[in-house]
């Protein structure tokens, strides 16, 4: 009983981690540009995909994961130069739609070129599987947290104590401010995007070895961290953190002891009452419109 | 009894307060002005009493009957009108349209006639149409009537605004700054327009900065600064109070 | 020339279209497409006096749909229904339905509203695809054919003229309700919200009626497309069939009658113009959607009808 719990728990807390690392990129990309970039998810398939493609190409894996993570960075990049900085003071809708466009675009040059196949990664290190208190841990589980939690510390360490950090957040408060105290917004937004892809395409690397990757894990897993972002409230980085492994453990909690069959329908389900009763999220701040 | 009553109204945004215990009468037929230096607060009064936010203590009257707190919808149909500062034009329709929808209270907004465009309807639509048009040459805009609101001036958006306004054929009109960023002789015109709208009987509560024009057109005056009311009375009485000229020529450090 | 007469213009050479159009397909392939096209068509219809016209936005348009379509499968296998009594039921249900989320739902704004009805969407699908016992989960289940009037509905012809009708009858309807009281009210709601309830337009029950209205009659043509087919599959209600119809809003012009129709039009040909490239075809819809929110924000029949000085 208490072991089944804690194996619901551990595999939770594992996917958890992916959904915060997407919904830290969602929150970067809001906090510099106040869009929600639908292409996020897509950004965490690429991290998986080119992983599985540099390795069977045969790159060691130090290369192979460097450049998963960089090219995704590049798109990312490539996507607000094409897409978002021609349209940036759009409708909200506009933009919405042009980052869906983007994810089918991702998507889709995905399918054709490594076609629709699952892949896997072999686990990061040769340990059999932990026994914990009665519930059995995969290392990979271990890696996945160890790395989410170093990145967190170091993108909070970057927020709070370097001036390029800094200078993103003041962006986020307050763009015409950071630019006339000679703040590149045009260059945070272009770091935002970097950023944030090459933290989804991280997650994306990491979760592979355990739930595999394919050309279309990319919207579940984006939509899913998008809710880990909402339900943290958009924009805080505690709450995407936050959010994530709550919506992680949530969602393994939901398919373990209610149904397997609508395990992928709990999030959803969450993101409606998060947005009927209280759509600031955990951690979001309060807004009024100026008349 | 006074048509409108503002019994110690407040609010408070976090630790700001914005309005602080400010009361006011205006008495039905009057033109009633509120001035005041910038960030007095005066937009926020508006919107306390037009229903755009809920006050943190005090009242408002109208008719005697509590209305704080009711949303604008709500205060429409008791024949409340008001402007806005910042335009709140339909720039997606027709400056017509625009007026033709101010009227909407007294209009069938009936979705299964308006699928089947019943022909009366359709009689109801010229008539509104008609009508609108003649509120634009009301207000000085008889140029626009064909017009897009997007291809407008500021200047005659803001009047567009107006005419919006009294398509709903309220009691009460709240202008919001209407001669705000217009030149002189475009702010004579509107000094001219509310003198018109008064003398068809409607009250009209105005927020303006320009000094010449509240003076002229005013039956009295509410002098707000800090949140906090400073003085009120007709024209000649709040000219000479020597608080209001401390406020106004800098008597704060 | 005026509005209205530009309207009845545009009216008549639809309706037009529409007459002579069987008659000149080649073959029962385009046929099948042409009725496709309609059907769509319909669906946009709705689709845009919500997100063009109110200005609001759903991501699940599809689930609308695909409730619509499984009920006129469910209810007649399952429970003997009479397939016209199944649409009715569906259309009822879906608009108790909608009109239960839509206070909550249309409270939000933007980005939360876009999630909102992308989640609700999202959940349809999945109650599909998991009650297999009802709907034949992943794999579809038939659907009985369609009986008006003692008639039963077989034949592509006989669905064109049914589907026609109903198509010029949408846009009468649309056309009416651009120009009406409720019309405008209604397109006051994306121009300003706070300028629409200074007028005394109570705000939420417009959405909701809007949001209502759209949702009966997706679910309207869902059934109808059941019936054509014969078949439904939970693909009718995924979030690309959703992206789909937006993209058809979006790309036809939102806030356009005749841009639904022509967006309906073009892309329910261009999957098919891309079946063979399988793959492409997502890409390309993606390119498309990204060019034209880009390029053509308005979409084709606004930005044309603003070039050639249509308006006024």
């Amino acid at each position: 009983m208490h072991a089944e719990f804690l194996q619901f728990l551990f595999s939770g807390l594992t996917v958890g981690a992916t959904y915060a690392l997407a919904a830290l990129g969602f929150n970067l990309i809001y906090n510099a540009s106040h869009v929600i970039n639908f292409a996020q998810g897509e950004f965490i398939m690429l991290g998986g995909m080119l992983a599985v493609f540099f390795t069977q190409a045969g790159l060691h894996w130090a290369p192979a994961f460097a450049l998963a993570v960089l090219l995704p960075a590049l798109v990312g990049v490539l996507l607000e130069k094409c897409a978002i900085e021609p349209v940036k003071d759009a409708d909200t809708v506009t933009l919405i739609i042009i980052t869906i466009g983007a994810s089918l675009v991702l998507r889709g040059l995905i399918q054709v070129w490594l076609g629709k196949g699952a892949h896997s990664l072999p686990p990061f290190s040769d340990h059999a599987p932990f026994s914990l208190l009665g519930a059995t841990l995969q290392p990979q589980s271990f890696w996945v947290f160890g790395v989410t939690a170093v990145v967190v510390a170091l993108l909070w360490y970057f927020f709070s104590r370097t001036l390029a950090g800094k200078a993103m957040l003041a962006t986020a408060y307050n763009r015409v401010a950071a630019q006339l105290v000679g703040v590149s917004t045009g260059w945070v937004l272009l770091m935002s995007f970097a950023l944030a892809a090459a933290l989804g395409a991280l997650g994306g690397i990491l979760i592979t070895p355990i739930t595999l990757t394919s050309y279309d894990v990319g919207i579940m897993l984006g939509l899913k961290g998008f809710v880990a972002a909402v339900v943290g409230g958009l924009g805080s980085g505690l709450g995407a953190v936050v959010g994530g492994l709550l919506v992680g453990v949530l969602e393994a909690m939901g398919a373990g002891y209610v149904s397997s069959a609508y395990k992928d329908a709990i999030p959803f389900v969450l993101i409606l009452l998060i947005l009927f009763f209280m759509p600031r999220g955990l951690f979001g701040g309060l807004s009024t419109e100026r008349v | 009894m006074a048509l409108l009553e503002v019994d110690r109204i407040s609010i408070q945004f976090g630790n700001v307060r914005a309005v602080q215990d400010v009361s006011f009468s205006v008495d039905e037929g009057i033109v009633y002005s509120v001035i005041g230096p910038n960030g007095a607060g005066k937009t926020t009064l508006f919107n306390l009493i037009t229903g755009i936010y809920r006050p943190t203590a005090g009242a408002v009257r109208l008719d005697g009957r509590e209305i704080q707190g009711r949303t604008p919808y709500e205060l429409a149909r008791r024949g409340m009108a008001r402007t806005f500062q910042n335009l709140q034009v339909w720039m997606n329709m027709s400056a017509l349209e625009n007026v033709m929808v101010g009227a909407h209270l007294h209009l069938d907004g009936s979705l299964f006639k308006a699928l089947l465009r019943t022909p009366a309807l359709r009689r109801r639509d010229r008539a509104l149409r008609e009508e609108s048009a003649g509120l634009m040459e009301f207000v000085g805009l008889g140029a626009y009537v064909r017009s897009r609101a997007d291809s407008m001036p500021y200047g005659a958006l803001k009047r567009l605004e107006i005419a919006r306004a009294l398509a709903m054929k309220p009691r009460l009109l709240f202008l919001d700054e209407p001669a705000a960023g217009l030149n002189p002789k475009e702010t004579q015109e509107v000094d001219a327009l509310v003198r018109r709208i008064a003398e068809t009987g409607i009250t009209v509560v105005l927020v303006e900065h320009d000094m010449k024009m509240v003076m002229n057109l005013s039956d009295r005056i509410l002098v707000l600064d800090y949140g906090k009311r400073l003085a009120e009375g007709s024209g000649p009485e709040v000219r000479g109070n020597p608080d209001v000229i401390a406020a106004y020529l800098g008597g704060h450090a | 020339m005026s509005m209205r007469g530009r309207s009845f213009a545009g009216l008549g050479i639809l309706a037009l279209a529409l007459a002579v159009a069987p008659f000149l397909v080649p073959n029962s392939y385009y046929l099948d497409l042409v009725i496709r096209m309609c059907i769509n068509a319909v669906i946009v219809l709705s689709l845009n006096l919500l997100i063009g016209y109110a200005g609001q936005i759903s991501l699940g348009h599809a689930g609308f749909v695909g409730l619509g379509a499984y009920a006129s499968a469910v209810l007649p296998a399952h429970f003997g229904w009479h397939p016209l009594l199944a649409l009715v039921a569906g259309a009822a249900g879906t608009g108790l339905l909608a009109l239960l989320v839509a206070r909550p739902i249309l409270r939000l704004k933007g980005h939360y509203l876009a999630m909102a009805t992308l989640g609700l969407g999202i959940i349809i699908n999945i109650v599909i695809r998991n009650e297999a016992a009802w709907t034949g989960g992943p794999d579809g289940m038939p659907v009985q054919s369609m009986e008006l009037f003692g008639h039963e509905l077989m034949r592509d012809t006989q669905w064109y003229w049914v589907v026609a009708v109903i198509l010029l009858l949408s846009v009468w309807g649309a056309l009416n309700l651009i120009d009406s009281p409720f019309g405008r009210a209604l397109r006051g709601l994306h121009g300003s919200e706070i300028a629409s309830q200074v007028v005394g337009v109570d705000v939420p029950r417009y959405k909701t009626a809007v949001f209502v209205l759209s949702a009966v009659v997706a679910s309207i043509m869902g059934s109808v497309l059941a019936h054509y087919v014969g078949f439904v599959t939970p693909e009718v209600a995924n979030f690309f069939h959703s992206i789909e119809l937006v993209t058809m809003v979006v790309v036809g012009g939102m806030a356009s009658v005749f841009g639904s129709v022509l967006g309906a039009v073009l892309l329910t040909a261009l999957p098919q113009a891309l079946a063979t490239f399988e793959g492409w075809e997502v890409v390309v819809f993606g390119a498309i959607l990204m060019l034209c929110m880009i390029f053509l924000p308005r979409g084709l029949v606004p930005t044309l009808a603003a070039r050639l000085r249509l308006e006024d």
